[in-house]
């Protein structure tokens, strides 16, 4: 993995994506070296995602590198009707990375193609989002111990939910268990379900959240967004059926670890924070170990 | 009607023959192949009678020779387009279109937010078989283009 852009987390195989996690292991135990000593690293966010801009440019900080660019589309060139392909171009000269968000689909790719430094997708639209992927399974890694034959149990809007699919395809190289548990119109799209059988991965499909969490090694929820729904009054149904509260945490296995992508509206109620369960903020901490090392294996440093 | 075929389309000595497109896809068929700045003689006849087709179109190139990879463009606007090539009035070679891996700048992706919808960059596709012949993956978006979608961008 040498001078290579991250687009898709298809482009990392079983063995790229598991010799991330490893270090990523590496960086949360030594979070503080300066490998990027004299590099500039781009930070490029066409449209703003605080989160994920934070935790990237606090993985540079902490390996001592430098860091230049926008956190939003308003405050650079695009304003003034630059293309994409000028904006990279230039950028490439000033930098060694570009870690790139942007509202396209596909920009990520085209960007990839044209830069003459490596580019890290940090989000294109509703298609791609690698990093949050490696994080996703380096927080299930952490918390098993492994990532072969776990139960995973995933809650919410597995429709449109990116890291949601991102996170099956990932996992679909260790033989887990998946159950779905969904309202009727935000169901995993047939796509994934048809590459899941045809792996021959076993998935169990739900509509009601209740005590079947009992077997769960992973619950991976997610947020229902308003905006999926044409009547609000189902909306307003639906967010209140797929919350996880903490009398439901009764009974389940010793090893359960609850995993959200944060931002979290209602899904987890707080009640839940403080539970052994709880492991969502030490997932949005392990997101930068996980970028560190991402980046670290980008520019060939280690 | 045979005989006013032969009229309307004569022969070539040395060349390429494409037969069977269909009549309403000859002009896409032209410009995906660059025939309009091609500086030989070429002869294109259409809404010609055909039995597989119903109405077919033909081009006859002097002197024109096609890899199989240019030929393979067609698989979107002409799948059933069979080739002669011509040597000395004689057929010495039959070819026909193949699945071609790839699909560059032809046609657009459905998706309105990918970025070749946006940004001036050409689409690419994998070209993948489907049931009612072939579906198109976006190497940018990722999404999938199938046949009733397809727009053509020439």
């Amino acid at each position: 993995m040498k001078n290579k852009s991250l687009v898709s987390i298809e482009d990392y195989g079983k063995e790229g994506m598991l010799k991330i996690l490893e270090l990523a292991d590496y960086f949360e135990k030594n979070p503080n070296q300066k490998i990027l000593e004299g590099k500039v690293i781009a930070s490029l966010f066409f449209e703003p995602s605080t989160r994920t801009r934070l935790s990237f440019e606090s993985a540079i900080n902490k390996l001592g590198g430098r860091i230049i660019g926008f956190s939003d589309a308003n405050s650079s060139s695009v304003t003034k009707g630059e293309s994409l392909k000028d904006t990279i171009i230039t950028v490439s000269k000033y930098s060694d990375l570009i870690v790139m968000r942007h509202p396209l689909e596909g920009s990520a790719k085209f960007a990839s193609e044209i830069s003459d430094v490596p580019i890290i997708n940090a989000g294109d639209g509703a298609n791609q989002h690698p990093t949050q992927t490696l994080l996703d399974l380096y927080s299930i890694y952490k918390t098993q111990g492994t990532l072969e034959n776990l139960n995973i149990f995933m809650v919410g809007d597995l429709k449109y939910g990116r890291t949601v699919h991102s996170l099956i395809m990932a996992l679909s190289h260790f033989n887990p268990t998946f159950n779905f548990i969904s309202h009727e119109k935000l169901k995993v799209p047939t796509e994934y379900k048809l590459h899941l059988d045809d792996l021959g991965i076993k998935y169990y499909e739900h509509s009601e959240f209740t005590d079947i969490i009992s077997r769960a090694d992973i619950i991976y929820m997610t947020r229902v967004q308003r905006e999926r729904f044409s009547d609000p009054l189902e909306y307003e149904k639906t967010k209140n059926i797929y919350v996880l509260k903490k009398d439901m945490l009764v009974g389940t296995k010793d090893n359960l670890k609850i995993l959200h992508p944060l931002p979290r509206v209602n899904e987890i109620s707080e009640d839940v924070d403080d539970s052994k369960e709880a492991y969502y903020f030490t997932q949005a901490l392990n997101g930068v170990y996980t970028r560190q090392a991402i980046i670290a294996a980008t520019l060939g440093l280690v | 009607m045979k005989q006013e075929q032969k009229l309307s389309v004569s022969a070539i000595k040395n060349g390429t023959v494409i037969d069977h497109i269909p009549a309403n896809n000859l002009f896409k068929v032209i410009r995906i192949l660059g025939l309009e700045n091609l500086e030989k003689q070429a002869t294109f006849g259409t809404n010609l009678g055909s039995k597989k087709l119903g109405k077919k179109a033909i081009v006859k190139l002097t002197d024109k020779y096609f890899e199989d990879d240019e030929i393979n463009r067609l698989i979107l606007v002409a799948p059933e387009a069979r080739l002669n090539i011509i040597k000395d009035y004689h057929v010495i070679e039959k070819k026909q279109v193949e699945l071609p891996d790839e699909i560059i700048g032809i046609s657009k992706c459905v998706n309105p937010k990918c970025v070749t919808n946006h940004e001036n960059v050409l689409p690419k596709f994998n070209v993948m078989p489907a049931k009612d012949g072939v579906s198109l993956k976006c190497q940018y978006c990722e999404k999938i283009t199938d046949k009733d979608n397809i727009e053509f961008i020439l």
